[in-house]
């Protein structure tokens, strides 16, 4: 199976497996699957069929036992762990379950974080910040600390750190997981501009069957193994 | 570019309590090592700013201080015949015969005794110091049963304030006058007319020549003539260098045993620092995670955190300083083992103590602050976040 043109992501014959004591559990068992660049897509499947540990390869922050993925054209597979930080730092963007900020930073500190990284003035910091604050709608809220805002603005702030740096990709785990019906909404038109507007590419797991309605493509993992609806 | 400095110094900030009994613990230890080097330094710089470095001692040789010395009268007189002595305003030599003997007196209050220095003075001996000055009353009159005391012995032995009488040499001293001696050994001695007390005390000898030297810069000549002449059995040093090493042994004494108990209390301050270290890891394992999974590398963790060690470090520091500066407004007595006698003097901070109290302070939350900083840098990106 060869690589589509326009696939951001390039999954091929990717296994992992976790060990408990002397006991190996397979987790992945040979997947291969591509993303295009642009998609929004969901993985779905009960608890321990290995949708959240395929998210955190496709991210890079943990390590596949065999396979290859190629995010952009970059064989991540083979980089080595800091190589892999680098990488992390301009080509993914992180929107966790339970958001994940920095409680002692203010949500503008918070957005600049991943900025931090980069070789960018602290004017143009300053920018970028304010440019994706105004994009989520909270550019008002910019000197709030994560315990100020509520819990949809608190993931609008975290989906602003994701995008802040402009990566190639989005993961997301169980964005809406944590919040009421109204706010989850809000979350996926959110996500949903990303895609459309933006030209944004999100990989995201979850349970809830009207976020993945959102997704233009929804990816079943059950036991380890890849179906599409 | 790392995590921000505000993350360590805000985590600081928000868990304040637990900062405030950590640092409190280090700043513990930071006022012990401060105040026995401030102590040190004290008993030094009273010693130091005893003596002069225009004057000369000469004592017998091999004696430490004046107390074991003995001077000959045609020996003293020799050394007064030397071109190197000053001349007065009032055209005689700058130079002071003096006698140093140690009595025991009652302290005020608590009737306990202790080791006063008495020293028989000669017309010379306040020119000789300039440090010293009549506060109260007058001057012993030659030839007379008077004696003047020091401003520290005055206050807290019986029988040494103005207008009192004190026994010793089978006589009675009568007080006419207190002495201002600013931060000096002088300030813990009582003056009387020196030939009065080498009779009373039945002494042939003196315990030291003092002289203010013509020219400074001939000292070493001058020592080395002297020390050389067969007819003296003298050496001479300058008084400062005289004082120092009085105060040597004594503030190598204490620091040694001020940095003995530092170190042991400071292993204790370390295991305090190391385990709020460790809960500061423990309870942000999920923001470790994310730091990492944005990017910022294991070393920039490790950083962070030991940062953060370093400023509660820093806290106790400043803690345990500002502590001990106020020991710089009690003055506390004790014994002189090179003279055997009561010397009074302050707790002295210096610019060398306050950095060195700091940096101490630092070394501390760095010991502290590494294992959990570590922790902190190893920990798996997958199981940081699952944590959280």
């Amino acid at each position: 199976m060869s690589a589509s043109p326009d696939a951001i992501v390039s999954i091929r014959n990717l296994s992992k497996s976790y060990r408990r004591g002397n006991q190996v559990l397979p987790v992945l068992t040979g997947i291969s699957f591509d993303i295009a660049r642009g998609e929004f897509v969901a993985l779905m499947g009960p608890s321990g069929s290995g949708k959240s540990t395929l998210l955190n390869l496709i991210a890079g922050i943990d390590s596949a036992d065999s396979g290859s993925i190629k995010v952009a054209g970059v064989e991540i597979t083979g980089l080595s762990e800091n190589e892999l930080a680098r990488w992390r730092a301009h080509s993914v963007g992180f929107i966790f379950q339970f958001y994940n900020l920095i409680p002692v930073l203010t949500a503008f500190e918070n957005v600049e974080l991943p900025l931090l990284l980069t070789s960018l003035s602290r004017r143009e910091r300053r920018e970028h910040v304010e440019a994706v604050l105004s994009v989520v709608g909270l550019a008002d809220r910019m000197d709030h600390y994560p315990s100020q805002l509520s819990g949809g603005q608190q993931q609008r702030v975290a989906i602003a750190r994701a995008v802040v740096t402009d990566p190639e990709i989005l993961v997301a785990d169980e964005p809406t997981g944590d919040l009421d019906r109204a706010s989850a909404e809000e979350i996926l038109k959110l996500m949903d501009r990303l895609v459309h507007e933006l030209g944004k590419t999100i990989i995201m797991v979850t349970h809830d069957p009207r976020a993945a309605e959102k997704a233009h493509l929804i990816r079943h993992l059950e036991k380890g193994e890849l179906s599409e609806s | 570019m790392g995590i921000p400095y505000s993350y360590s110094l805000r985590n600081l900030w928000t868990r304040r309590l637990t900062t405030v009994l950590t640092a409190s613990g280090m700043g513990l230890v930071v006022f012990v090592f401060a105040a026995t080097l401030m102590l040190a330094e004290g008993l030094q710089q009273t010693l130091v700013q005893t003596g002069s470095s225009d004057n000369v001692v000469v004592i017998r040789k091999a004696s430490n201080s004046e107390v074991q010395s003995g001077v000959e009268r045609d020996q003293a007189a020799l050394i007064e015949s030397q071109p190197e002595v000053a001349i007065g305003a009032d055209g005689n030599e700058l130079l002071a015969k003096e006698l140093v003997v140690l009595i025991n007196l009652k302290k005020r209050g608590s009737n306990n005794p202790a080791n006063v220095v008495i020293r028989g003075i000669a017309a010379a001996s306040l020119d000789l110091r300039p440090a010293v000055h009549l506060k109260v009353g007058r001057l012993p009159r030659p030839g007379s049963a008077e004696v003047i005391a020091g401003e520290s012995i005055a206050r807290r032995f019986q029988g040494c304030g103005l207008g009192e009488t004190l026994r010793f040499g089978m006589r009675d001293w009568r007080v006419v006058g207190i002495f201002d001696a600013g931060s000096t050994g002088f300030s813990s001695e009582i003056w009387g007319d020196c030939d009065q007390m080498m009779q009373a005390f039945r002494r042939q000898v003196y315990s030291s020549v003092l002289f203010r030297m013509k020219d400074p810069g001939r000292f070493d000549p001058f020592k080395a003539r002297i020390e050389s002449d067969p007819r003296l059995t003298v050496e001479a040093k300058r008084e400062t260098r005289y004082y120092l090493d009085q105060s040597e042994a004594m503030a190598n004494f204490l620091r040694i045993l001020g940095m003995v108990l530092t170190v042991v209390f400071s292993i204790g301050a370390v295991i305090g620092a190391t385990i709020t270290m460790y809960a500061a890891v423990a309870n942000r394992v999920g923001e470790i995670g994310t730091l990492r999974a944005l990017g910022f590398q294991r070393v920039s963790i490790l950083g962070a955190f030991l940062l953060e060690a370093l400023l509660l470090g820093l806290c106790g520091g400043v803690l345990g300083v500002v502590a001990a500066s106020f020991l710089q407004f009690i003055t506390i007595s004790t014994m002189n083992w090179a003279s055997f006698s009561e010397l009074a003097f302050s707790f002295t901070l210096t610019f060398g103590i306050f950095w060195k109290s700091l940096v101490f302070s630092l070394v501390m939350g760095f010991i502290g602050g590494m294992l959990p900083a570590v922790r902190a840098a190893r920990l798996s990106i997958v199981s940081a976040l699952r944590e959280s």
